[in-house]
């Protein structure tokens, strides 16, 4: 173990800033982009809802 | 063999396969990740001339490999579309790109925050730096272009051409560092030269790479079937999914 306590690893021995920048940025895109697809999708959805009910009404 | 392959070259049946993967990838990406932090953080030695800023090439690595893979497999879906005419391909160039975009913006940031420490400066304009941010810019031009076309098909065909010229860019960024002196290292992991780094790091750059991997096939699956249901709004097969019933 490289690590003798949890501000020694937080600290990335004077790199926290790049370290934690790197994997920061990284985590919050790969958090975000499947987020941005459930919003996408579940617009379709509702869309495509409205759409089938309106016909449905129509008919 | 051919007739079931065939048979999910089409959207409606595509669609629910799809949607049955993703969670399987994401299951993959979660447990490849959580194993490459683990070997990254906690595993692997500290550099002995970088100290701990060199764990920064756990992301760092897999997320360039991504944009250069993701790009070729974007054209190669992109060509077959143009090709044969199969419009699923094409679908699946445009799931591609953004998730490419992102993994190369990444290997783009990561790379300044590792530069800057190690090289003394956040950018250089040498060879294997330019040409990933070339990559980024096909990548953002290859969306624009698309975007930019109203006629979905005909967007498509812009598209994969655009695609396939660029594809000669990805060869010059990996060999840039063999052709070019460069201020970048040369490659992480060669096939032809024993690995030269302690075996633990590359095992966690390894299991970061198969975590973005497995991320990047859940998330174009995601973005797959999104594009999928817009497209294909007004067909039949569309119209008969449970989820869409009001």
């Amino acid at each position: 173990m490289t690590w003798n306590s949890p501000a020694e690893f937080f600290a990335m021995g004077g790199y926290a800033f790049y370290v934690w920048g790197s994997f920061g940025v990284t985590a919050l895109a790969l958090l975000i982009e499947p987020m941005l697809l459930k919003k996408r999708r579940s617009e379709v959805l509702r869309s495509l809802q409205r759409e089938l009910s309106a016909k449905e009404r129509s008919q | 063999m051919s007739v079931i392959t065939w048979k999910y070259a089409s959207p409606q049946y595509f669609y629910p396969l799809a949607g049955k993967m993703i969670p399987w990838f994401s299951l993959l990406a979660v447990i490849f990740g959580a194993a490459g932090l683990w070997l990254g953080f906690f595993v692997a030695p500290t550099d002995a001339q970088q100290g701990e800023g060199y764990r920064i090439i756990f992301i760092h690595v897999g997320a360039s490999w991504m944009s250069m893979f993701l790009y070729l497999v974007m054209a190669f879906w992109a060509g077959i579309g143009l090709s044969f005419n199969t419009r699923l391909s094409s679908m699946m160039a445009t799931a591609l790109a953004p998730t490419g975009a992102m993994f190369a913006f990444l290997s783009l940031w990561t790379g300044a925050l590792w530069g800057k420490p190690m090289w003394g400066t956040w950018w250089v304009w040498d060879a294997r730096l330019t040409s990933e941010l070339i990559l980024f810019f096909l990548y953002l031009g290859f969306i624009a272009l698309q975007a930019a076309i109203d006629e979905p098909r005909r967007a498509d065909k812009a598209g994969a051409i655009l695609a396939l010229v660029g594809v000669v860019n990805v060869p010059i960024i990996y060999f840039s560092v063999k052709w070019w002196n460069t201020l970048h290292q040369g490659a992480s992991v060669s096939l032809t030269q024993a690995p030269s780094m302690a075996k633990t790091m590359l095992l966690g750059m390894l299991m970061m790479a198969l975590c973005f991997w497995m991320y990047s096939v859940a998330v174009a699956l995601m973005r797959v079937r999104a594009i999928m249901l817009e497209r294909e709004r007004h067909s039949e097969w569309v119209a008969n999914l449970r989820e869409v019933q009001p």
